[in-house]
């Protein structure tokens, strides 16, 4: 199917971003506009074009498809495809973005360049869901460094220098592991190309490197660097700390696409490097994933209490529900990749609606301490039944799609490790703790600060924003199968694959043994 | 026999007759009134000399009992070299004359420059290497100190000199014992006597003496300590045009003296190359990293660029030199453009070269300021620029010959040198306003250089602009 639609929707914002640039002059207000108008309907373009992706794809094929391929400079490839497991990250951002867009609409310094650092991000995390070789992957992967470096940093908030610096290291150390153990693939297998790199058995003879058994050999270290840089972009504790400073700091669009799709690339990448590719030393590795998930789980809801600052609380909140998705990633049975899947997804919904939601009183008030506010129920009723709706929706109440996601990704821990299960369900009872004494604290009470005396509610403007949102955390809450059977078909392929492979190693082992 | 041989030196020839007869005529003629011309028609002529080179044919031709070689290789470096000095010439115009600096001198000292250094790239003799190379490098000695009023300026030239003088000595020193040993000058001859058995001490003594000079030229460490002066010390359009043809010049010579001369031998100087590399890298990442001047930032950012453009020739295959050829083109292009961005920059009609001068330059020159965001990205080898391509090229071929402690080791001093460059982003995006901000006037002429050097960066990543099939072919002819 030589369409090229995948190549038209990747760089279908980029191309927009390069219009702006070149076409779009002045600082005034009729120019602004102008900018905003077009990023938007840019980005909604894109979103309408994506569902053709989805139209044409076929959901019980759980190989790659609409794959383009085509041979480019410097004995690189350029190839792109998608299959069960990465289509909705490409969903996920094609639909998101025009929301984050719409809800950008406040911004009023340097318009221009902003929808343009925008646009290119989106191009660049596009490419990231759908790139199919190593050296394309890495390329979007480090590339997106640029414009979130540049949004944070330009239209962030006070501390915004130090915020965006402490990003870009962070997530730049952690690529350049990436790089040296991609490097290290391409020796060893001969080629870049994602999928032949998933049906290559990697060396997993143990060895000793400076005294220390490595077990599961150049698998286990192949698979520690590239946990390095995706740890850090999920992020897991302990790596987690660059995520609160970024999201306090950024722009409210900036937080929105920081939690909503860039947070998504850690986790697709275990699923698109780390299980598929290195099975041993993902075994190897599992259950020292699993308790830094758990211990993040429990951590960061108990931080996520003490928080002072909205933004910083769902800030704790996303990397505690984070430690959700690892956990069922490293589960590594149908339910548990599902549910991290899903659960991905809709944090990416709801998440996304909870900073919207610090945002709209943001914009009117001009602070984030939560201590500033309370009682907006009797100045704002619609704001606070859109905020009711998503804290539920954190929470995991069932109905919305956070339930979905986090019950699958326990039922599948379940079946592998009891113990960490059990403290992992300890985190849904504390983000019920903090999520509620939150929206208590803010929402609920009389109005007595004199301050908020002036609060008006929710424009037409904001509800339009936030409706597709309350449409999909409802819909996939009581229709889940829409988004499951589209992974489906993928997941069991990986699953498949993954247990084949343990078990090939397993016997080999034995028999290495037994000689 | 004779008219072959002058047919094969012809665009050299063209080139020092055309300048010997302006240099008459403007002697004789309207002295500094006819600079301007003069110094628009030299670069016509350069460009007129590129597309005769470009358009010969495309054998491999040599000439005076195989002293000169015109290859694919050879050309294409010649086409580099007259393109960046065609363009360094129409960019320094306007910056000199503003200043009563254009003196009718410096088109011509450039020409006889740039005939110097087509004279080296297709040197097959340690003789013609060496007329080239002192051609060459007198006509930059005299160039570097052109503001005689100005001490910075002749204090350049000078160092330059004494400096130079000393690494044309080593350089000399070497060819003497290779002559000696090999008992010709012919690279030939000395490939087959350095490759019939273990070569001799005294041998390899000689190419280690003549790669110290080489290094010099292309300003490795350690033999860099000249360029941050000089590059300082010289005016800025002069700074522009060390930045770029010299260099691409001496990497070429460098190249073919290591693969026509020594070819035989490369697990000999296989090491040492690649030590050189490693060291520039990190000495320019880490050196730079406290500059308040950005002339001197650029000498530093060319020291660290030329140890990864040296990582080509440290694989010592043809693959290599492919990548080589490549990079050299993609670093002229990105040194271009920036250059022409400070040459831009000034306060009052003075020049102004303080880093910190450019806060906040996002806000009063947005177009310039993000051309040369896009420039310092692809600088530093972020991807998707063209400059990480550069790299991947160098890697990619030090892999090839098993050289992975250099790669990791060249990984590592980018991510470092990755945080000057980003700091100048930060002072032009982040920074705070001054209260005597930076002017930008941008001449047409330098917004053009600018703006088409950043495009470069981004849309050459589509197809690299055809340039990796001619770079093939040209390292082909090198290894032959």
């Amino acid at each position: 199917m030589d369409t090229l639609l995948l190549s038209f929707v990747t760089f279908a914002p980029g191309l927009a971003a390069l219009i702006l640039l070149l076409v779009a002059r002045g600082d005034d207000e009729a120019a602004h506009l102008v900018a905003k108008r077009f990023a938007l309907a840019a980005t909604s373009f894109t979103f309408l074009a994506s569902l053709f992706i989805l139209a044409q794809f076929d959901p019980s094929n759980p190989d790659f498809q609409m794959v383009e391929e085509g041979q480019w400079i410097m004995g690189l490839t350029y190839k792109l495809g998608v299959d069960g497991i990465s289509i909705l990250f490409v969903l996920l951002t094609t639909f998101m973005m025009p929301l984050v867009i719409a809800a950008s609409w406040g911004v009023n310094t340097r318009v221009r360049e902003y929808m343009i650092a925008f646009l290119l991000l989106e191009t660049l995390m596009l490419g990231v869901f759908m790139a199919l070789d190593l050296v394309l992957f890495y390329l979007f992967f480090e590339a997106g460094l640029i414009p979130m470096f540049l949004i944070i940093g330009i239209w962030g908030g006070k501390k915004r220098i130090y915020a965006s610096f402490k990003f870009f290291l962070y997530t730049f150390l952690g690529s350049v592991l990436m790089l040296v153990a991609m490097v290290a693939m391409y020796i060893e297998a001969g080629t870049t190309d994602i999928p032949t790199l998933m049906r290559h058995e990697f060396a997993f003879d143990t060895f000793s490197l400076l005294g220390v058994q490595i077990v599961g050999g150049m698998q286990t270290l192949l698979f520690i660097a590239f946990f390095a840089s995706f740890a850090v972009k999920m992020p897991m504790w302990p790596v987690h700390t660059w995520l609160p400073d970024a999201h306090v700091q950024a722009p409210t669009g900036g937080s929105v696409v920081l939690a909503a799709i860039l947070l998504k690339m850690g986790g697709y990448g275990f699923l698109r490097f780390s299980l598929p590719m290195f099975p041993v030393g993902s075994d190897v590795m599992t259950d020292f994933v699993l308790w830094l998930s758990a211990i993040a789980i429990v951590y960061t809801s108990l931080v996520a209490l003490v928080q002072e600052d909205m933004k910083k609380l769902i800030a704790y909140s996303s990397v505690a529900h984070m430690g959700y998705v690892t956990m069922g990633i490293f589960a590594a049975n149908q339910q548990g990749i599902d549910g991290a899947i899903f659960q991905m997804l809709s944090h990416g919904f709801i998440s996304g609606a909870l900073f919207l939601c610090v945002g709209v009183v943001y914009d009117r008030l001009h602070t984030r301490d939560i201590d500033a506010y309370g009682g907006l129920v009797n100045k704002m009723p619609a704001y606070a039944l859109v905020f009711m709706l998503f804290t539920m929706a954190n929470i995991g109440l069932p109905g919305t799609s956070g339930f979905i996601g986090e019950f699958l990704t326990l039922v599948g821990i379940f079946q592998v490790n009891t113990w960490v299960a059990l403290v992992a369900t300890s985190g849904v009872i504390l983000s019920a703790a903090y999520a509620l004494w939150l929206y208590r604290r803010v929402v609920m009470g009389d109005l007595i600060k004199e301050s908020l005396r002036g609060m008006s509610d929710m424009t037409r403007h904001e509800k339009a924003v936030f409706a597709p949102l309350i449409a999909m955390t409802l819909l996939l809450g009581v229709y889940p199968a829409l988004a499951l059977d589209l992974i489906g078909p993928s997941v069991e392929a990986l699953v498949g694959n993954y247990d084949q492979a343990l078990a090939q190693a397993e016997a080999s082992t034995q028999l290495a043994n037994a000689n | 026999m004779i008219d072959a041989d002058l047919g094969v030196l012809l665009p050299e020839i063209l080139l020092s007759v055309f300048a010997m007869l302006a240099l008459i005529g403007a002697v004789y003629g309207g002295k500094n009134r006819l600079a301007e011309p003069l110094l628009l028609v030299t670069a016509v002529v350069f460009i007129l000399i590129a597309v005769l080179v470009a358009g010969s044919s495309q054998s491999v031709e040599t000439a005076f009992s195989e002293t000169f070689t015109n290859d694919g290789f050879a050309r294409f470096a010649k086409i580099l070299i007259l393109i960046s000095a065609s363009v360094v010439l129409v960019m320094s115009s306007g910056y000199l004359k503003q200043r009563q600096a254009l003196i009718f001198e410096y088109p011509l000292l450039v020409a006889f420059a740039v005939v110097g250094m087509m004279v080296m790239v297709s040197a097959s003799d340690l003789m013609t290497l060496y007329m080239g190379l002192e051609l060459q490098s007198l006509s930059l000695y005299v160039i570097a100190a052109m503001r005689r009023d100005s001490l910075k300026s002749t204090e350049a030239g000078l160092k330059y000199f004494v400096l130079g003088a000393l690494s044309s000595g080593l350089l000399l020193y070497g060819a003497s014992l290779t002559y000696g040993y090999a008992g010709t000058t012919n690279f030939a001859g000395i490939i087959e006597a350095a490759g019939a058995g273990d070569p001799s001490v005294g041998l390899l003594i000689g190419l280690v003496m003549i790669l110290s000079g080489l290094a010099f030229k292309v300003s490795a460490v350690p033999f860099h300590m000249w360029t941050p002066d000089v590059y300082e010390g010289a005016p800025t359009p002069i700074t522009a045009f060390f930045a770029t043809a010299p260099k691409v010049a001496a990497m070429a010579l460098f190249a073919r003296v290591m693969h026509d001369a020594f070819g035989s031998v490369v697990d000999d100087w296989q090491q040492v190359v690649a030590l050189i590399a490693l060291l520039s890298m990190f000495l320019g990442a880490f050196a730079a990293i406290g500059q308040t001047n950005i002339k001197r930032l650029m000498a530093y950012s060319s020291i660290a660029h030329m140890g990864y453009a040296l990582m080509g020739l440290a694989a010592g295959t043809s693959q290599g030199i492919e990548a080589l050829l490549l990079y050299m083109t993609i670093y002229v292009t990105m040194n271009l453009g920036v250059f022409a961005f400070i040459l831009m920059m000034q306060r009052d009609g003075q020049h102004i070269t303080r880093i910190d001068s450019l806060s906040m330059l996002s806000r009063r020159a947005p177009t310039q300021a993000l051309a040369l965001l896009v420039l310092l990205f692809s600088l530093a080898g972020v991807p998707p620029s063209l400059g990480f391509f550069a790299k991947w090229g160098v890697w990619n071929a030090a892999l090839g010959a098993d050289l992975i402690w250099l790669v990791v080791a060249s990984a590592i001093a980018s991510a470092i040198g990755a945080y000057y460059y980003l700091r100048i982003v930060y002072l032009m995006y982040f920074g705070e306003d001054s209260d005597t901000p930076l002017e930008v006037n941008a001449p047409p002429v330098l917004n053009a250089v600018l703006m088409v050097s950043a495009l470069a960066m981004v849309i050459g990543v589509v197809s690299l602009f055809g340039l990796e099939g001619a770079a093939e072919a040209a390292a082909v002819t090198l290894l032959r």
